[in-house]
């Protein structure tokens, strides 16, 4: 695909294009339809898939898929087990389970060799087509978002309006008013960075991973055969690596999903 | 890396996958698995309580078996006794059933012997007579002396 390019410049900068969709005038109003399209296909796909097989449980002898799911049900249940002392079963297991399961089949969309889609869709005229959702800023954001507001909102709902405010001003440092503005500045701090942290840290592994395997492919696009031959290589061994990076992202932003969560039910 | 819109569009996304995992995927997951742990839990309850029965048997069985072999010598060590009784009794009969018949014996022998004598005396006492007859014929009248004959045949 690559030699369809004039230079690697242009090579790279198509491929990190978004395909936007404009539904209004000011800069805001736009839809990366590739992120939100394959998101909602693999949510719809994973979910789905666990569903169906969660609706069929028995409690006799599984089925080798049931099996599957079970594991995957256990190993997460263990997670949030571990970290939240509290009903977990009742919201804050399921959610890191679709957390989990969501994030880790988005991340996976890197597996995709990185021309197929973009190919595929050419032969439907959209040029423009980026497989990985999660190196998408605005998905990670997305999520982190909805945890940080899962994270108010049982913070409110545990300890009260008030009891959360309270909280706000008096920790960590006590409940003199002289270090009020400290533990304010200090909580206003942590608010803002956790989300921030929480999704830059999965967008920018994501997005680092699809650079990376563009600057492999383009090896192989404009450098030859022996270039092929090394990015035939280099693109394995990274795919290899990639598959930890993948599993561990999602492992990873699975649990500060859970330890925001249960930070936000426990009182200081 | 602008952020705009698909923010919102992911998020509404997320909230949705994550109701519906919440309401349709986990629960009937955590029943499967639970309802199974509970299951074999009870299982292993009963495998334990089976094994402890067994056990309760096993020893009662014993128990029956002590008892029964207890009882059987007692019966066999009754039978030995009782058989030497029956012994000793038949052999208490034989011998008084022996001592009779001897006793028995000997009258009737007595009886012959006294009978013998009798008809020898009276046999001796008629050929004595026949004797005397015929020596005496003439001289002795039988009526005249059958008194003294019959006193002398007395004394045979």
């Amino acid at each position: 695909m690559a030699d369809s390019y004039s230079s690697p410049n242009e090579y790279i900068g198509h491929h990190l294009a978004f395909n936007e969709l404009k539904i209004g005038d000011s800069p805001f109003w736009t839809l990366n339809l590739d992120s939100v399209v394959v998101s909602i296909i693999l949510g719809v796909l994973t979910m789905g898939f666990i569903w169906w097989f969660a609706r069929k449980a028995t409690s006799d002898v599984p089925t080798k898929t049931q099996a599957f799911v079970e594991l995957i049900f256990t190993f997460i249940d263990n997670q949030v087990k571990a970290t939240f002392h509290g009903d977990r079963h009742s919201f804050v297991a399921p959610a890191a389970m679709t957390v989990f399961l969501w994030v880790f089949m988005m991340n996976a969309m890197d597996f995709l060799p990185i021309d197929i889609m973009a190919t595929i869709l050419g032969w439907f005229g959209i040029h423009e087509w980026r497989n990985v959702p999660t190196a998408d800023v605005n998905t990670t954001f997305a999520l982190a978002l909805g945890v940080w507001f899962l994270m108010i909102f049982f913070g409110i709902k545990v300890k009260g309006l008030g009891g959360w405010v309270h909280e706000l001003f008096c920790a960590p440092f006590g409940s003199n008013p002289f270090v009020w503005p400290a533990n304010f500045i200090f909580n206003l701090i942590e608010y803002v960075s956790k989300p921030l942290s929480h999704s830059l840290r999965l967008f920018g592994n994501m997005y680092a991973g699809e650079v990376i395997f563009l600057l492999i492919a383009m090896l192989a696009g404009f450098s030859g055969v022996v270039g092929t031959a090394g990015s035939v290589l280099l693109g394995a061994g990274w795919a290899i690596f990639h598959i930890l990076i993948v599993t561990l992202q999602a492992y990873v932003f699975m649990m500060l999903t859970v330890v925001y969560l249960s930070m936000a039910h426990e009182g200081h | 890396m602008n952020i705009h819109f698909t923010l919102i569009a992911q998020a509404l996304t997320f909230a949705i996958l994550i109701w519906f995992t919440v309401k349709f995927v986990w629960p009937p997951l955590l029943n499967a698995i639970e309802n199974r742990q509970k299951e074999i839990a009870d299982g292993l309850a009963a495998a334990r309580e089976g094994k402890a029965s067994l056990e309760l048997a096993e020893k009662k069985t014993t128990e029956v078996l002590d008892g029964a072999k207890e009882k059987s010598s007692e019966i066999v060590s009754q039978a030995e006794k009782r058989a030497s009784e029956i012994i000793e009794e038949a052999k208490q009969n034989a011998k008084t059933d022996a001592d009779r018949i001897i006793a028995n014996a000997k009258s009737e022998i007595d009886q012959e012997v006294n009978k013998a004598k009798e008809e020898l005396r009276s046999q001796v006492a008629s050929l004595a007579i026949e004797g005397a007859q015929k020596i005496l014929e003439k001289e002795i009248d039988a009526k005249a002396h059958s008194a003294m004959l019959t006193k002398l045949s007395k004394e045979l």
